[in-house]
């Protein structure tokens, strides 16, 4: 699961105003991108995998 | 040479390709809700008892396609349709390599036939779900993953898009809220596709016998990883488009773009956790694994569900209250053009989403309550509150609004196409309310025969179980029947809605752009950002729009009240521990 | 004026939110965590909470285990399926399979005893009715959970996860008897 390389910091072009961190990161969709699908991997596929995965051997 | 055309009544920009492909994909789409709608009815003429239509292997076939294409072909390329809708024209730029997009077009429809055509020989009656390890034909799964790769294709042209638009900076500012929206739903899908990949490949190779064994459980983990996300990206595609019709009808504006994309984040960051709502009573999984990941980390995502449900309509009521229409509590919606399919599909969409829809949800996702309601019959009941009427239903509104704009054809029969999101939504409300009741009783989901027949022991449901799956009978035809009206609709304003373009023929439903002479833009002006509020204007005590405020109240009551009966019925079942 | 076109302000972060939002959100935030904490306190003092107790397992070592308490605590027949009344307290066994639920069992009431489930073949679904619990019972995994049936009488065990052709004849039984 590695499409992501793409995550650059996009938002260096010359701004009139500070735009405050927050919607630097909503404006950047690579960034959510990278989070939206790291979420719900680790949380989800992996920490689920991982449980099943160790339950033991019925005695 | 011009590659744009501008929509003389809507004034959106449209590049050709982008035109070309939304139309192919829309029209694709409507083809396989037709095909779902027709073994729906089969579907649903069989689990009414009374009528038990079909025999159990063809129910089981029937089920099986029914779901497919209702909820993965009809939706998705619908919503790669959305997509290119809002990137290209939203922000006025031309489409990213569209002989990709066109690829990813033509591997969705070869995987989606070749699904249906394994599914239609009649050895692959295993359910969309396909739980290994009852196993399906190599085809059934290899068209599901021909299908997920175009889809995937259509994600990555839709960010090089967004890339383009930025590089030739077709727009000011940031991208507008819509737009923001459908980001989400392709963040998703991609998630969605991903996990997809990881379990439907070895499945497939599994069944052509390169892999051995496929653990039933890792099975259902991933497999929920695809199948609940996908229905993620359709809650964040609906609610875009909930956005985008309040825009066009009212002209409103987001209540605070801030809020509103800070609600689209948790979707982004925390709605696909919930793929933990379908494994909530497998073996194994820890308490604070279900715990956690079924409340989207406490609820996160509900909360921005919640959210969008008071700030649309909320943006509606300070557009209209604007307009005038400020009369007491609910002017602006008695006056709002019910008699238009764009609003009433929109508004109803919008209400039996978040009353039946959202809340069902939300109950029978907790960890404990699942226990009283997985694999019965209001787990389906839940789902069409939210796809079948949610997102279908916004889809078949933003049809309406595309008749014209996108095909440029006249809306055929328009008697019909008002009456049209009223019978429909009448029909699945009456099947939802009563698919829920019997639900409450046991009845189960996919489910050939409520009398056990040939059974070697017996058992009966309640009297009352066998009248509410009938009433659900009614309430399914009926919604059949909208469905039908809808088809009408669309096919017969492309076949014999009067041309608002001379080249609007046919072959557009195809992918054929119109005339050459259509074209005459290069190169659209920039996107402007929308104009500044002159007056922050605020209604009843700084209340923009308390009549929304009411509902979304009245919403809240309905919900706390509902989830504490669950609860309550739950510590009347049996002890476990 | 609209959803479609970037916001107003170039920096929309910064404007400020109106009342009507703030107070929305805060009381939807409060109701996402009640409802978040009601699990875990129904966890701690709830009575129905679906162990987290599994086994990996195998079809033959689980039917072996089914087979030992058969011929063990059998105590008569129906419709050629044993009935099996193990002791109070005990470890009792069921497993699904192409098209039944295997044993009969017969309990006490208000007796807890460990239920072992598990699948022989395909996923089946374990839904004990007129009661509705509902669990997910998957090959390969032995999911053990304690019940304490609070009622006396006659409950089916419906499969309620489509399990081929035969998925609805398969039908269990549990006994509940007043001691
Ligand atoms: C138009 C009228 C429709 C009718 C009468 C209808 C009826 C039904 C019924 C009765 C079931 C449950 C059957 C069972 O579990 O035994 C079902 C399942 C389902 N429906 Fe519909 N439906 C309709 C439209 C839709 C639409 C528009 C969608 C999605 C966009 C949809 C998606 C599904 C899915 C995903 C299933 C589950 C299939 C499975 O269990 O594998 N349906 N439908
Ligand atoms: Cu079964
Ligand atoms: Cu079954």
């Amino acid at each position: 699961m590695s499409q992501e390389e793409t995550v650059t910091p996009q938002d260096d072009l010359p701004r009139p105003e500070r735009v405050p961190f927050f919607q630097r990161l909503l404006d950047n969709p690579f960034l959510l991108l990278f989070l939206g699908v790291v979420m719900p991997t680790v949380f989800y596929i992996m920490w689920g995998i991982m449980e099943i995965a160790t339950l033991p051997v019925a005695p | 040479m011009a590659q744009f055309r501008v929509c003389p009544d809507s004034g959106f920009y449209f590049d050709k390709n982008a035109e070309s492909l939304m139309k192919a994909n829309a029209v694709a789409g409507a083809v396989f809700l037709l095909i779902a709608g027709l073994l729906g009815l089969g579907v649903i003429l069989t689990r009414w008892q009374e009528v038990h239509l079909l025999p159990a292997d063809v129910f089981y076939q029937v089920l099986t396609g029914h779901g497919i294409n209702a909820l993965i072909f009809w939706i998705i390329f619908f919503e790669i349709a959305i997509l290119y809708f809002a990137s290209s024209t939203l922000l006025r730029t031309r489409l990213a390599a569209p002989r990709w997009a066109w690829l990813g077009f033509a591997l969705m429809i070869i995987g989606a036939l070749m699904n249906n055509i394994a599914v239609l020989q009649g050895n692959s009656s295993v359910m969309m779900t396909s739980y290994a390890p009852m196993q399906a034909a190599p085809h059934f799964y290899l068209g599901l993953i021909l299908f997920a790769v175009g889809a995937l294709i259509g994600c990555m042209v839709f960010f090089g898009t967004l890339v383009i638009a930025k590089e030739d900076r077709t727009y000011e500012g940031s991208v507008p809220l819509v737009t923001f929206g459908a980001i989400t739903a392709a963040i998703i899908a991609v998630f969605t596709i991903a996990s997809g990949a990881i379990i439907l490949i070895p499945t497939f190779l599994w069944s052509i016998g390169y892999v051995g064994h496929i653990d039933a459980a890792m099975y259902r983990v991933i497999w929920w990883g695809m199948g609940h996300s996908s229905q993620q990206i359709n809650v964040a595609a609906h609610v875009s488009v909930w956005y985008l019709l309040v825009g066009v009808l009212f002209g409103a504006r987001p209540m605070s773009e801030k809020v509103s994309r800070m609600a689209f984040l948790l979707y982004i960051l925390f709605l696909q956790l919930a793929c933990a709502h379908h494994v909530l009573v497998d073996p194994g999984l820890s308490a604070e694994f279900k715990v956690f990941n079924t409340s989207y980390a406490m609820y996160l995502a509900v909360l921005a569900s919640m959210i969008h449900g008071l700030t649309v309509p909320g943006s509606m009521e300070v557009a209209q209250r604007q307009k005038g229409l400020t009369k007491g509590m609910f002017e602006w919606l008695r006056k709002a053009p019910w008699g238009n399919p764009v609003f009433s599909g929109f508004f109803l969409s919008l209400v039996i989403f978040g009353f039946l829809g959202g809340i069902t949800g939300v109950v029978m996702g907790t960890e404990q309550i699942n226990l009283i309601i997985h694999n019965t019959i209001y787990v389906p009941a839940h789902f069409h509150a939210t796809v079948a009427v949610g997102t279908t239903l916004a889809f078949m509104a933003l049809t309406y609004l595309l008749i014209p704009v996108l095909f440029r054809r006249q809306t055929f029969l328009p008697w019909m196409a008002k009456w049209q999101p009223y019978v429909f939504s009448a029909g699945m409300t009456l099947m939802i309310l009563f698919m829920l009741g019997a639900g409450t009783l046991g009845v189960s989901r996919r489910h050939w025969d409520m009398d056990f027949t040939g059974a070697m022991l017996a058992f009966e449901y309640p009297g009352t179980a066998y009248t509410m799956m009938a009433v659900a009978g009614i309430g399914g035809v009926l919604g059949v029947l909208g469905g039908v009206m809808y088809l009408v609709v669309t096919v017969g304003s492309l076949l014999f809605g009067k041309k608002l373009d001379e080249s609007a023929g046919l072959l557009q439903g195809f992918g054929v752009p119109l005339a050459p002479s259509s074209y005459t833009v290069e190169q659209p002006e920039r996107l402007p950002m929308a104009p500044k509020l002159a007056v922050e204007e605020h209604g009843s005590a700084g209340f923009e729009a308390p009549g929304t405020f009411v509902l979304a109240m009245f919403l809240l009551v309905c919900f706390v009240v509902y989830y504490f009966i669950n609860w309550d019925y739950l510590a009347s079942v049996w002890p476990l521990s | 004026m609209s959803s479609f076109l970037p916001p107003a302000e170039r920096n929309w972060w910064s404007t400020p939110v109106g009342k009507q939002e703030v107070i929305w959100v805060g009381i939807a935030l409060v109701w996402c965590l009640i409802m978040f904490l009601m699990m875990p306190y129904w966890h701690l003092y709830g009575k129905q909470n679906l162990s987290s107790e599994a086994y990996q397992t195998t079809p033959a070592k689980f039917q072996q285990r089914v087979d030992e308490m058969v011929a063990q605590y059998q105590v008569g027949e129906e419709a050629g399926m044993p009935i099996v009344k193990p002791p109070v307290g005990s470890d009792v066994y069921m497993l699904g399979r192409l098209w039944q639920w295997y044993p009969i069992l017969e309990l006490e009431k208000d007796q807890p005893y460990r239920l072992h489930l598990s699948s022989m073949d395909w996923n089946h679904g374990f839904s004990l009715q007129p009661v509705n619990i509902n669990l997910q019972i998957i090959p390969g995994y032995e999911m053990v959970l304690t019940v304490t049936p609070d009622q006396a009488g006659e409950f089916t065990v419906v499969c309620n996860e489509f399990c081929g052709i035969g998925h609805h004849v398969m039908l269990g039984k549990i006994y509940v008897k007043e001691n």
